[in-house]
């Protein structure tokens, strides 16, 4: 299983990547293989504001459904709407398609996820 | 917590990468390479399930036959010998105690199937109206282990591992036979909607019978996780989702098991029931956009009132829209009726459909 460098990274598995303050936001290999095959992705609505760890999707398998929730406040400026059509693309490549762009409202919450490094051995306690 | 049970057959599971999960007590594989591709296999080819942890209680002497009609819904006096019935048992009120399935050996000695979930609950239940029938009642669930081969290439794949023709077990028949040299009961019967066997053998010979079926190219293991998704798209019902102590075998429409010429337990509310008029449907509904319904969400009429409850829901493999079984008002339940299912908060579109999401497969 894939941990990208350079990504923060959250305890529900989730990874985000920042560029100019704007946090791609996506699930991680690690998530995306215990739920199985995903077959449906709820997405959140572009220019909704959401506050950290509040649901803002849903990830579904054929088994369950579960909440994706943000790490990080801000407006989602954009989402992936590939993943409508194929929401297999994450089993495929997690770390390959984002599912939300939010724009950061406070950066400093970043500092609260993990880096690479401390995420792998999050994993590999868990 | 009481500690998980194993099937001989766990360590399998494990070497196979299964995710392993408690169901009922037990710990049982949900899923090895992933429930699409598990279930499309059993539709296509073949898969084989451990059902070890079903329970296995023989019901044997002089009064078997009559205290079996008392016991269960349907008619056990037409059984054939080597004949197999689907039938319940029900509470005095009509609820379900369990389904299950009845073997017959004779008049004198029958085996009864019923959910692992159930098991001790369906043993203390028959015990507890034994009364006066001349029979001996035996849980010898521990001691038997159980496989299900299934799929339209089961019979094919099975045939090289025995000398009797298993073309000449009619569905809904059983023999015992030999298995790669070992005693075994196999039936043609499943939980899939595809043709298939049953085969029982003692807990310590299934190991091997596993073992010979699964290295089959052919054969894939298939976990919990694809066991349901098979049954529901074929229709058939789980304890706990579409029957339960608080649905009659009527309202989930299972009436043809429910053989009212006879005298079981139940048989009044049952009666009373049917001439009251029904007041609850099981049926089909397809979600008209995207989104998946599922066991617990509730349904609603186009106003918006509470008309009842999704029992199974998925997106099945093969399918563009979520399908369910719901048992809802039976003033909505007509075909093409509007119906709206409440997902995360948010009402969805819903349309009443036929049941029948496939059509089964069975080589009767």
């Amino acid at each position: 299983m894939r941990v990208i460098e350079g990504l923060y990274y959250s305890k529900e598995h989730e990874w985000i990547k920042v560029e100019a303050g704007k946090a791609y936001l996506g699930i991680t290999d690690y998530a995306a293989d215990a739920l199985g095959d995903i077959v449906f992705i709820e997405l959140p609505e572009v220019d909704s504001e959401y506050e950290k760890d509040e649901v803002i999707g849903v990830v579904e398998s054929v088994k369950a459904a579960s909440d994706l929730f943000t790490p990080v406040s801000g407006t989602v400026i954009e989402v992936n709407e590939d993943l409508e059509d194929e929401p297999q693309l994450l089993n495929t490549d997690a770390f390959g398609n984002y599912i939300a762009i939010i724009q950061l409202k406070d950066e400093s919450e970043l500092e609260e996820l993990m880096d690479s490094e401390s995420y792998k051995s999050f994993c590999e306690n868990n | 917590m009481a500690q998980l049970k194993r099937t001989p057959l766990y360590e399998e599971h494990v070497k196979l990468n299964a995710k392993i999960v408690d169901f009922a007590g037990w710990e049982m594989p949900i899923q090895y390479k992933g429930i699409t591709p598990e279930h499309l296999a059993v539709r296509n080819n073949c898969g084989i399930f451990d059902v070890s942890h079903m329970g296995e209680i023989f019901i044997t002497g002089k009064d078997a036959e009559k205290y079996l009609q008392y016991l269960i819904t349907g008619d056990v006096t037409k059984l054939n010998e080597k004949q197999i019935v689907y039938t319940m048992m029900c509470y005095e009120n009509g609820g379900i105690v369990d389904d299950l399935l009845v073997y017959k050996f004779s008049n004198e000695k029958y085996l009864l199937v019923v959910n692992a979930s159930n098991v001790d609950k369906d043993y203390e239940w028959m015990l507890k109206h034994k009364a006066n029938f001349n029979v001996l009642i035996e849980n010898l669930s521990q001691a038997y282990g159980q496989v299900a081969l299934q799929g339209p290439s089961a019979q094919k794949l099975l045939q090289q591992f025995t000398e009797f023709d298993l073309g000449k077990i009619k569905f809904f028949y059983f023999e015992e036979i030999h298995i790669k040299g070992i005693n075994c009961l196999v039936s043609r019967t499943g939980y899939t909607g595809e043709d298939g066997f049953e085969i029982y053998t003692s807990e310590a010979d299934i190991l091997p019978i596993w073992q010979t079926l699964v290295s089959l190219e052919a054969v894939e293991p298939i976990g919990l996780g694809a066991r349901d998704t098979l049954r529901f798209e074929a229709s058939l019902p789980l304890y706990g989702n579409e029957i339960g102590a608080d649905i009659s075998p009527l309202e989930a429409g299972f009436g043809f098991f429910v053989k009212l010429d006879t005298d079981f337990i139940g048989k009044e509310a049952l009666l009373k029931q049917k001439e009251n008029g029904l007041k609850r449907k099981l049926v089909g509904l397809q979600l008209l956009k995207k989104g998946i319904c599922r066991h617990g969400y509730p349904v609603y009429d186009i106003n918006e009132n509470e008309i009842g409850i999704i029992t199974t829901g998925y997106l099945l493999p093969n399918h563009d829209n979520s399908v369910a079984l719901a048992l809802i008002d039976v003033n909505q339940a007509e075909l093409d009726n509007k119906v709206l299912v409440k997902i995360r908060n948010k009402f969805y579109e819903a349309q009443v459909v036929s049941k029948k999401f496939i059509n089964k497969k069975y080589n009767k």
